[in-house]
């Protein structure tokens, strides 16, 4: 059996035609269609090729994994790490699990609300920064973690934020 | 292997791997449950079946724990009925409703468990659910501010059905079951079977209620309203004045039909025997056209009756309409000839004619507003009732059932064969076609025991059946040796299994399949609740009606000889294609 993988796509810079997205989707898909679980990795992959997942690419996940499109939008729904709006460049994801929270996590994430001036599940105006609310990235000891993209950043306080913030293109 | 249990102290022995629920009951012990039912997976959505387990940290829900050699079990101690209690208090505290302006009430498994915990107040008055009302089906009404989440509906719509319109959405408190991204019904594929209404342990789905037009057209003096009852609901209706399932209450049903007030009360097992004899020559006439004008035919032949196999088969087969019979259901085509050939004999205006379905079905709803169904110049079916709200008429009405004498159908559109009966049950539209097509063939009776084909007992998923056709009269001779291959499917899923076994190169030459488990004597408007040991009884009750009659043959009822002699001439004549077919259309 093909081990299961999430995908990761080099590019979401937008300069790839949306098309070609499509086709990359559906031999994805067709790739997995008869691996059992492959719900869940093909969602992820296909998160990151689009950004977020959009209902066309939905519905041909659910076509093709021959799932219903109910069970489709259930998963999507049930975990966090799912968007169906498009995001910014980079996701900042703020973790709220027990260690985190007790260790000021909370403050962190009104810091970072401020600074870029949106709400949880919002993007910025220019479309550089997405901020969504974590549930424990198992890193407890490195207590509160913000992850930008596939970085971590470790004991973050509040006040650098900021610089955090500063450090992406 | 056998495992040994011990469950409040009681020594039990049941088969290894099964649930400490399964095992408690074995003991005739019941453990309350929200969730869990027969032909269903066990979930542990509730919460409610909680037991003790010696040694176990916490309690575990006992439908899905299974049991374990010198397992010592407490189903019943102080600890337990409160973990119980705290859970109901829980599930009731977000439950967004009135039970007393409930369609559901005293109907509620929810209200029930209460009741018999006695629960006599609100123990966390904080938020409830939102209430959010879909009632965009012609057939079913969702209100999420009543769903408990037991899952019971998806697991039917999914598992058992294969529909798959219904899942778990989002999470924790906000969580709903239901359609894809908060969508309607009607924008999601939905055959609208009614097996979530009929399942629903409280008041979250139920059919779109037709009584109140009903009452309306019975006090309106310019309607003329005439009343069609299926085969199935003779069987079922008394279970909602407390007979024994397997009651059949033909006559009773009759008599509270006229005192409700309808004009006419005429059986759809009149339009049964009409659909045989169109269906059986549209068989008849496709394997002619196959054997010997050797064309390109459809075959096998799908029967056409189940309405949420049709809507099924439109979303998921398209390349087999062609196959489906293009005979319409007896419901559509008994209201084209009310409004038509009885209309004219009756002399009265077919516009003034109002033609009211009771059912078993929720989908007939659906169907009877299917726009192409208005051949007879206006909506041939108006409204339909489930057999649930006929019995709420009869209670509205004072009416005591019990005491009634019994009475009959009028003519000449109230009396069917016990061909017809049949059509209630799983395998009977196949049987009761074959009776017909066999002896139109050889000009004999089918050579099979009380002219049943299959089994009439158990409740297999798909069954399948051969017939040699020997001694064909000379207009018949090409199907002498035929060996006749027939598949019966009931509950959508076994459908699919029948159609891919079709597909991998099995043999048949007429199928049927109907929506609902056990055929139309368990669909989605049945009493409730409907258990397979009430299919059984249901199904005991038909073929005992079928038996008891002098016709057993559709082609041998009077009143359908009649309509040929007196309006549609013959089978597939024009009139009959104008009336009595229709076709289908790509859901896809």
């Amino acid at each position: 059996m093909t081990e299961l993988k999430p995908q990761i796509a080099s590019c979401n810079c937008g300069e790839v035609h949306e098309d070609e997205l499509y086709e990359r989707l559906k031999i994805i898909v067709q790739s997995q269609r008869t691996i059992p679980g492959a719900l869940i990795p093909v969602l992820q992959t296909t998160q990151n090729l689009f950004g977020y997942l959009p209902e066309k690419a939905l519905r041909i996940i659910s076509k093709e994994l021959k799932k219903p499109y109910s069970e489709v939008a259930g998963v999507v729904g049930f975990y966090s790490y799912f968007s169906t709006t498009p995001k910014g460049k980079y996701t900042i994801r703020v973790c709220l699990g027990t260690a985190c929270y007790v260790r000021g996590g909370q403050d962190v994430l009104k810091a970072l609300q401020k600074e870029l001036n949106i709400g949880i599940g919002g993007t910025t105006p220019d479309k550089k920064f997405s901020l969504e609310v974590g549930r424990c990235f198992g890193a407890c000891g490195l207590a509160p973690v913000v992850m930008v993209g596939d970085q971590t950043f470790q004991r973050v306080k509040p006040t650098g934020v900021s610089e955090i913030l500063n450090s992406f293109e | 292997m056998m495992t040994t249990v011990y469950i409040n102290k009681q020594i039990v022995n049941v088969e290894e791997g099964s649930s400490i629920f399964d095992a408690a009951a074995k003991a005739g012990i019941k453990i309350p449950t929200l969730c869990h039912v027969e032909n269903q997976l066990p979930k542990g959505a509730c919460r409610v079946c909680m037991v003790d387990v010696e040694g176990a940290r916490n309690m575990v829900a006992s439908c899905t724990t299974p049991v374990a050699e010198g397992m010592k079990i407490t189903t019943n101690s102080k600890s337990v009925r409160e973990a119980r209690k705290f859970v109901v208090e829980l599930l009731i505290s977000e439950h967004c409703g009135e039970c007393k302006t409930c369609v559901r009430n005293e109907d509620c498994e929810l209200q029930q468990l209460a009741t018999e915990m006695g629960i006599m107040e609100i123990a966390f008055p904080g938020e409830t659910l939102k209430t959010f009302i879909d009632d965009s089906t012609p057939a079913l009404v969702r209100d999420s501010g009543k769903c408990i989440k037991c899952r019971r509906c998806m697991t039917v719509c999914n598992e058992i059905q294969g529909v798959g319109s219904l899942f778990a959405q989002g999470r924790g408190f906000e969580s709903k079951i239901g359609p894809a991204f908060d969508q309607h019904l009607d924008g999601v594929v939905c055959v609208q079977c009614g097996q979530c209404a009929a399942i629903c342990p409280v008041g979250a789905i139920t059919e779109k209620e037709h009584i109140d037009f009903v009452w309306e057209a019975i006090e309106d003096p310019t309607k003329f309203v005439v009343v069609q009852t299926a085969p199935a609901i003779r069987a079922a209706l008394g279970e909602c004045f407390g007979y024994e399932p397997g009651t059949l209450v033909t006559g009773k049903m009759a008599s509270a039909l006229r005192l409700l007030g309808f004009d006419r009360v005429f059986d759809t097992n009149f339009a049964a025997d009409l659909t045989i004899m169109e269906e059986g020559t549209e068989l008849l006439t496709r394997l002619k056209l196959a054997l010997v004008d050797k064309q390109q035919v459809a075959l096998p032949q799908f029967t056409s009756c189940s309405p949420g196999w049709i809507k099924y088969a439109e979303y998921f087969y398209p390349e087999i309409l062609d196959n489906i019979s293009s005979c319409k259901s007896p419901q559509q085509m008994f209201g084209a000839v009310a409004k038509t050939y009885y209309a004219k004999k009756a002399g009265v205006d077919p516009k003034d004619i109002v033609v009211v379905s009771v059912m078993p079905c929720t989908a007939k709803k659906f169907e009877c507003q299917r726009p192409e169904m208005n051949d007879s110049g206006f909506q041939d079916v108006d409204y339909v009732l489930t057999t649930r709200e006929l019995a709420r008429m009869i209670k509205q009405s004072g009416i005591d059932f019990r005491s009634l004498e019994d009475g009959t159908m009028d003519s000449p559109m109230g009396n069917g064969s016990g061909a017809a009966d049949i059509f209630a049950n799983t395998g009977g539209v196949m049987e009761a076609a074959l009776r017909t097509a066999y002896q139109i063939v050889t000009g004999r009776e089918l050579p099979v025991k009380n002219l049943h084909l299959l089994p009439v007992e158990g409740l297999e998923g798909v069954k399948k059946a051969s017939l040699k056709i020997e001694g064909c009269l000379p207009a018949w001779s090409f199907l002498e040796g035929v060996e006749l291959k027939v598949g019966v499917a009931h509950g959508l899923g076994n459908a699919k299994k029948i159609i891919e076994a079709m597909r991998v190169g099995e043999e048949f030459h007429f199928i049927e399949v109907m929506t609902c488990p056990g055929g139309c004597i368990g669909g989605g408007g049945q009493p409730r609740f409907t258990t397979n040991e009430i299919r059984k009884k249901r199904i005991q009750a038909i073929y005992s009606e079928d038996e008891g009659k002098q016709v057993r043959k559709s082609h041998e009822n009077p009143e359908v000889l009649q309509i040929y002699e007196e309006f549609l001439k013959q089978p597939l004549s024009h009139l009959s294609h104008d009336l009595l077919h229709t076709k289908y259309f790509d859901r896809n």
